[in-house]
């Protein structure tokens, strides 16, 4: 049973209808849009950190403490041999978890088990999902209650297959908007994401940067215009302050190569928790 | 031209040659490779553009190349090779085919900076060169393992302006090269085209590139039929790691009678021992394990270290309309000796692939006795040297 759909302390069902929130005509929202609507709603800035599945033996608590120190989803990375979105930090992780011999089953599996009480997205490149078929692994993703998933290299044109199946499924697939989409595009590209839209924040891949970019405030703002379903900017989020700077016109944020980086240097579910804390803090203050 | 639907004719409009193909590259990007699309199709239809690039094959590059008829290598095979000479291009590769027409499509859409990766590092040398030419800037990635096996490319490279970053990660080769270059184009996008050195990554890219490579078949085309009164090859041979000089030859001789054959190193058949998959932007074949991890191929030549195969050649294999084959590395040093010793010229180790299948088809029967075979040898043997000289001490 999905550990996903198990009720967090404080927070509506995941899952069950928000009545009101939905766009007139868009489809009745999964698990993870359901959740990010009524936390929004509630007035809260949206917090989804970033954990490489398969870094280390205890990558289940990792993600167990995340979801305790107030994050609002989850993202869980299935590590891929050959991620051309990722920094020099998640290419560790991978390297790391591939060694461990970690598969998509794994990690699967991981999630499945455990109970982690907010929303799960799976990220990960495509070839992984090619290589299984674009049903079986939707099929396979809902089995282990993810709600959602985020795929970097399947871009809205070559999304359709993997969509049908994943909506037939009651997967929630997230899309990307880059600096560099177009509003036309951007229209488009909002009309097909689910769950929230994954606003990147700056041209470059996953990693810390010392300043918030000013194309991620330009990009949640341009977003934002386009849409009511949640806004999180992901890449290049680092900080605690740079979340709260972000977040005054985003929706919330997705954090990755700080906190990996974290869990690289041997900081553990402890080191994890605090560090998520200290973004929650700064969110909710 | 051949059109639409016909074997080597335009993509559809995804970029898909049959069910190969398509862009696959994060959204960042999805934008550079439309405009990139656009400009290729106005410059391709712009009589000055044409003009220009044919001036520069012709004055620079050295075009036309010659083809040789291998007098004594034939009587040793007991079949007729003729190689097309693409090593005696500036730069000593088809690369340059290529890389002149990016250069020009990057000035055309005001990027002043490219970068490439590169295996053997032909491509790099040929992208630095037309950098320097058209006074772009140039920044080549390279395998850390190709660094030190082809090290006097890395040089070459900087003595041409160019700044070469070694690649640490992965199997350290040509595959990790392009997702380094990948990762820093999706960063530098606005200001920089990405010069791919092959038919390969994401849709227009295995198009745009086989487009810049024809050349190389429809001078072999009409150069063969010159030469042998109207008749076209019976079997054409190139090798084959991304498949750029194999797509261009193929290009030419598509719609002759001739069997086209694609020659992969054996630690990198991705025809051979691949299934689909969608890596560098592209489905295509790979080589990878039962989840979807790709595999490190395993070569002697740094130019056919590459799990994967350009989406067109995988699509000419499904439909049959060409055949890919595999040589191991004994057999490639063979061949290279014996092109050495029977007609004088050193090839590169990548189309000493192709020449090791065609020795092994006419000693066992698969080419007939007599059979017209045209090669493509597309570059030179001297990047090479040093690596035989180990292997054979």
């Amino acid at each position: 049973m999905s550990a996903a759909a198990e009720t967090a302390p404080g927070s509506p069902v995941p899952g069950s209808p928000v009545p009101g929130s939905p766009v007139p005509g868009s489809p009745v929202p999964g698990a993870l849009e359901a959740h990010l609507r009524a936390r929004r709603a509630a007035g809260a800035k949206l917090l989804v950190p970033y954990v490489t599945g398969g870094l280390g033996d205890d990558w289940v608590e990792v993600v167990q403490a995340v979801a305790a120190a107030g994050a609002d989803a989850i993202e869980v990375g299935i590590p891929f041999s050959d991620p051309v979105m990722d920094g020099p930090v998640i290419q560790e992780a991978s390297v790391r978890a591939l060694r461990a011999r970690t598969t998509p089953r794994r990690v699967l599996q991981g999630i499945a088990a455990a109970e982690i009480g907010i929303p799960v997205a799976v990220m990960t490149y495509y070839n992984l999902v090619a290589r299984a078929g674009d049903r079986r692994m939707a099929a396979e993703l809902h089995a282990a209650g993810v709600a959602a998933a985020i795929l970097p290299d399947l871009p809205l044109e070559e999304a359709g297959p993997w969509c049908a199946e994943a909506d037939a499924a009651g997967v929630e697939t997230v899309l990307l908007a880059a600096p560099t989409t177009d509003g036309p595009r951007l229209a488009r590209i909002v009309a097909r994401s689910r769950g929230f839209l994954y606003a990147v924040g700056l041209l470059g891949v996953t990693g810390e940067r010392e300043h918030v970019a000013r194309s991620a405030l330009e990009i949640a703002r341009r977003a934002k215009a386009a849409t009511d379903l949640p806004v999180l900017v992901g890449v290049g989020v680092s900080t605690p302050a740079q979340a709260e700077e972000i977040c005054r016109v985003a929706d919330g944020v997705v954090v990755g190569s700080a906190l990996v980086r974290r869990l690289l240097a041997g900081e553990g579910p402890e080191g994890a928790g605090r560090f998520v804390a200290e973004m929650r803090r700064a969110l909710d203050a | 031209m051949v059109v639409t639907g016909q074997p080597m004719g335009a993509p559809d409009p995804g970029g898909r040659f049959g069910g190969f193909g398509g862009r696959f590259v994060p959204e960042s990007l999805v934008p550079a490779c439309l405009e990139l699309e656009t400009a290729f199709a106005a410059a391709w239809a712009d009589r000055s553009f044409r003009d220009r690039l044919d001036g520069l094959l012709a004055d620079y590059a050295g075009r036309p190349t010659p083809l040789t008829a291998c007098t004594r290598l034939s009587a040793q095979l007991g079949v007729n090779v003729v190689l097309k000479r693409e090593d005696l291009t500036h730069t000593g590769s088809h690369k340059i085919n290529n890389v002149l027409g990016q250069a020009l499509l990057a000035e055309r859409m005001g990027k002043h900076r490219v970068i490439a990766e590169t295996g053997a590092g032909q491509h790099g040398v040929a992208t630095a060169t037309a950098a320097a030419l058209l006074g772009l800037e140039c920044v080549v990635y390279m395998g850390e393992v190709d660094v030190e096996r082809q090290a006097l490319n890395v040089f070459r490279m900087q003595l041409l302006g160019a700044q070469v970053r070694p690649v640490t990660s992965g199997s350290r080769t040509l595959k990790d090269a392009v997702n380094e270059a990948l990762r820093e184009w999706v960063g530098s996008v606005e200001t920089t085209h990405y010069c791919i050195g092959s038919v390969m990554g994401p849709h227009p890219y295995p198009y745009l590139v086989r487009e810049l490579q024809r050349v190389v078949g429809e001078e072999a085309r009409e150069q063969y039929r010159g030469l042998s009164g109207g008749e076209d090859p019976d079997v054409v041979v190139a090798c084959v790691g991304g498949g750029s000089n194999a797509a261009g030859t193929f290009a030419g001789f598509v719609a002759t009678r001739a069997e086209l054959v694609g020659v992969e190193a054996a630690g990198g058949a991705a025809v051979g021992r691949g299934v689909p998959g969608v890596v560098h932007g592209m489905r295509s074949l790979f080589l990878q394990d039962e989840v979807g991890q790709v595999l490190e191929a395993e070569s002697i030549s740094a130019g056919l270290d590459y799990p994967g195969i350009g989406p067109e050649h995988a699509h000419l294999a499904e439909i049959g309309r060409a055949r890919y084959e595999s040589v191991g590395d004994d057999e490639v040093l063979g061949a290279f000796r014996l092109l050495a010793e029977t007609e004088g010229i050193l090839p590169a180790l990548e189309p000493a692939h192709a020449l090791a299948w065609v020795v092994r088809a006419a000693g066992n029967g698969t080419l007939r006795p007599g059979a017209n075979v045209l090669v493509t040898l597309s570059g030179r043997g001297d990047k090479d040297v040093q690596q035989v000289r180990e292997m054979l001490s």
